[in-house]
């Protein structure tokens, strides 16, 4: 077809869209693949990383979920710890859509994409963690509505079935949306993708305290069953999600250079310095419940931070994670990051470490340990497991690199940006 | 669409190429490329090969079984067929799979004598035999909590002693599924792979259910087991007498439970782990018969459930004689 019907934009109509929407698809994964050999590396390895994993995910399938170290006692381990920390990143994205699209912080506009596409990449790992996690991955189609049965709204699972889909969703299209049109090099419509964002804000709370409603609704798990998980999870979300952002754009800044500005990260930095303390605060609060009043109920924090009856397997974790914790927060609250790009890389990595292992395996294995019976077996992830976790996170970084990539070659083609700074 | 606008950029310069490999010429990169995007292909190929094995375990027809209660007595029919094929062709045992429905006006209750229960473990063993379950594993629907006498603390029980009982500072609760009135596994089930029968049985639909294991982490009794792999049976050891819902042999990657024996009981017969016991310390029967030993143990006994204030209002209960 000629390039210049591409333009006719006084006659476009949706079959136009029809047509053109794959071709810019199918051009972004072109130049999303296009790099210099410090890309090619990075995308080799992932790939690499992500084959190994698939590997393992077949075996598993194959032999039986035997290959993996959960049992009847700890019958959630690794996958849904994984699972529900890239819940939180999924959410974190929605700390930059914040105060672009509400405080019309235009600087932060400019990047706000980056979130969006965080939040994808997070939304497809979560998927696939959960994928992972069942028994029987072939019977997957009785998890769709009309088409199996869904037990909703009884059931928090199908809730969070229609909230993660529904997070990729809106994402998929604001994303696709503002990066088509400048593309085709026009000024994105509002009507087309700012009731969606605003959606979005919302959603993405949504998505976390769904999966918090997952664990805390259970009466015979007394280490979830708190009123104070959701907006746990909430907070730490809001750390890590902005934290592993902060750490995408200085890493941008060095390949782009300044065209990235540093004002973004200024404000994230200002958010975190806000939620790790918050979180740190609601940290003090559950645990000064659980061990001022003590009791049977409070039987799986010990397990988590002291070990109970010589079982003591995920004691180095959680010590590790409140250890960086508070390093990242005294880090993140001190002049110094912004001061010191390493000292910012080191306070975003330490809080999403610590993120990672409290709302992950310290969250979930606790909540198994000791058992309803009180019998206390421990759990320790498999081989098979972590090459399946490895191999998800591998495939989201290589969405979420792919992304990346797409955008900035949109976002570097002429005069678009200006295009739209004059607009608004 | 309606974003025509002055603001559009009507002068641009066509966009550069499509996808370089399909439209550009074959550049050293595009080669590249195309050699790279092949050999990744064939490696995903080779790492998910070992997929290729699961069409041998689940055939189109249990891929597309409907929701037990969608099937209509012929589908019934086929199905079960099926199994029976299946039960041969792996496990060498020639067995009937029934379909036992509830009784009407019947509800099933249980209670268990901790006066008289001394931790033998016989019940356990019978369930393990009754139910097919993994001989491996040595798995079992029953799990006995040897308790400290003095104490109702589970903490202080134990379920794998390994010594004569009974102890003299000890007593032993054997502990399954309660079957409860309100139950909190049912209620989590993403697929409604498992619900609760009109005489009070939770039953597990074995070839609906999709193995997430949310049900086996609601239950506060422990009371639900997964099946982490293709269990194992010797011909002659596989209890031939099966029923849909009930003990017919599972497949690896989805729950089980404990369902009171019902191709059993539903016949009228007791559940295997009551005949199996030697001290008596089993009584069942239907809640709603005035005349019925249950009943006059729930009048004239003390009776508790376990875990009363989570609200589950279990169908087993417990009691001591003195």
């Amino acid at each position: 077809m000629s390039q210049s019907r591409l333009y006719t934009t006084d006659a476009q109509t949706a079959e136009r869209h029809v047509e053109t929407y794959p071709r810019f698809l199918l051009w972004a994964l072109g130049v999303a693949t296009d790099g210099s050999l410090w890309f090619y590396t990075w995308m080799f390895a992932l790939t690499a990383i992500f084959l190994v994993g698939a590997n393992a995910w077949a075996v598993q399938v194959a032999d039986g979920m035997i290959v993996t170290h959960m049992t009847d006692h700890v019958s959630w381990g690794l996958y849904i710890a994984n699972f529900t920390f890239a819940v939180g990143v999924a959410a974190g994205g929605v700390m930059m859509v914040i105060p672009a699209y509400l405080y019309n912080n235009k600087k932060m506009h400019d990047v706000v994409i980056v979130g969006e596409l965080l939040a994808i990449a997070a939304i497809v790992m979560c998927l696939m963690f959960v994928t992972a996690d069942l028994g029987r991955p072939d019977r997957f189609w009785h998890l769709i509505p009309g088409l199996g049965r869904f037990n909703f709204p009884l059931s928090m699972l199908t809730w969070d079935v229609l909230v993660l889909n529904g997070y990729l969703l809106l994402n998929l299209h604001i994303c696709g949306y503002l990066l088509y049109m400048r593309y085709l090099g026009r000024r994105p419509n509002p009507k087309w993708y700012v009731p969606f964002v605003m959606v979005s804000i919302f959603w993405a709370i949504s998505i976390h305290t769904v999966t918090a409603f997952l664990y805390c609704g259970l009466g015979g798990r007394p280490f979830w069953n708190s009123a104070l998980l959701a907006p746990r999870f909430l907070a730490s979300a809001f750390v890590s999600g902005p934290a592993f952002i902060i750490v995408t754009l200085l890493i941008l800044r060095r390949i782009v250079g300044e065209g990235i500005s540093y004002q973004p990260i200024r404000v994230l930095v200002n958010i975190v310095r806000v939620t790790t303390v918050v979180n740190l605060v609601m940290v003090v609060s559950e645990v000064f419940t659980e061990f001022y009043t003590g009791g049977a109920h409070t039987a799986p924090a010990r397990y988590l931070f002291f070990g109970l009856h010589g079982h003591d397997a995920l004691v180095p974790w959680i010590w590790t994670a409140v250890v960086a914790n508070v390093i990242a927060a005294v880090l993140f609250l001190s002049p110094w990051v912004f001061r010191r790009a390493e000292v910012l890389v080191i306070a975003c990595v330490l809080a999403f470490l610590a993120a990672w292992i409290e709302k992950g395996m310290g969250l979930i294995v606790p909540g198994f340990v000791p058992s309803t019976l009180h019998e206390i077996v421990e759990y320790r992830p498999s081989l098979t497991e972590w090459k399946v976790t490895a191999g998800v996170w591998a495939f989201g970084l290589m969405i979420y690199t792919i992304g990346l990539k797409a955008a900035i070659t949109v976002f570097a083609r002429g005069d678009v940006q200006d295009a739209t700074e004059s607009a608004e | 669409m309606t974003e025509s606008s002055p603001h559009d950029n009507l002068d641009r310069q066509p966009i550069g190429p499509l996808l370089p490999i399909v439209n550009n010429g074959p550049s050293r990169r595009n080669v590249m490329k195309g050699i790279g995007l092949t050999l990744g292909l064939a490696a995903f190929g080779k790492a998910v090969w070992p997929l290729t094995a699961v069409p041998e375990n689940v055939s189109l027809d249990e891929f597309l079984q409907k929701h037990y209660k969608e099937l209509t007595e012929k589908d019934k029919e086929h199905v079960f067929t099926r199994l029976e094929n299946e039960a041969r062709e792996d496990y060498g045992a020639d067995v009937a799979i029934t379909d036992h429905r509830p009784i009407p006006g019947v509800k099933f209750g249980y209670a268990i004598n901790l006066s008289k229960c001394n931790g033998n473990g016989k019940c356990v063993e019978a369930c393990h035999r009754e139910n097919n379950h993994d001989r491996a594993t040595n798995q079992s629907y029953i799990r006995v909590l040897e308790m400290q006498k003095g104490s109702m603390d589970m903490e202080q029980g134990n379920t794998t002693y390994d010594h004569t009982v009974p102890q003299d500072d000890k007593y032993y609760m054997p502990v399954q599924c309660l079957q409860c009135d309100n139950p909190p596994c049912v209620t989590v089930c993403p697929v409604e792979a498992t619900w609760k029968e009109d005489d009070g049985i939770v039953v597990v639909d074995y070839n609906w259910c999709i193995g997430c294991r949310y049900c086996e982490a609601a239950c506060p009794y422990h009371a639900r087991r997964f099946n982490w792999q293709t269990p194992e049976i010797p011909a002659d050891e596989v209890n031939p007498e099966q029923s849909y819902l009930s003990n017919r042999i599972r497949s690896a990657g989805v729950m089980e439970k404990c369902h009171f024996c019902l191709h059993r009981t539903r016949e009228g017969r007791l559940p295997a782990c009551l005949e199996a016991c030697p001290t008596g310390a089993r009584v069942f029967g239907d809640l709603n018969d005035p005349e019925s030993d249950i009943v006059w143990i729930l009048k004239n006994k003390r009776v508790f459930v376990l875990k009363e204030e989570l609200g589950t209002r279990p169908s087993l209960f417990y009691f001591f004689d003195s």
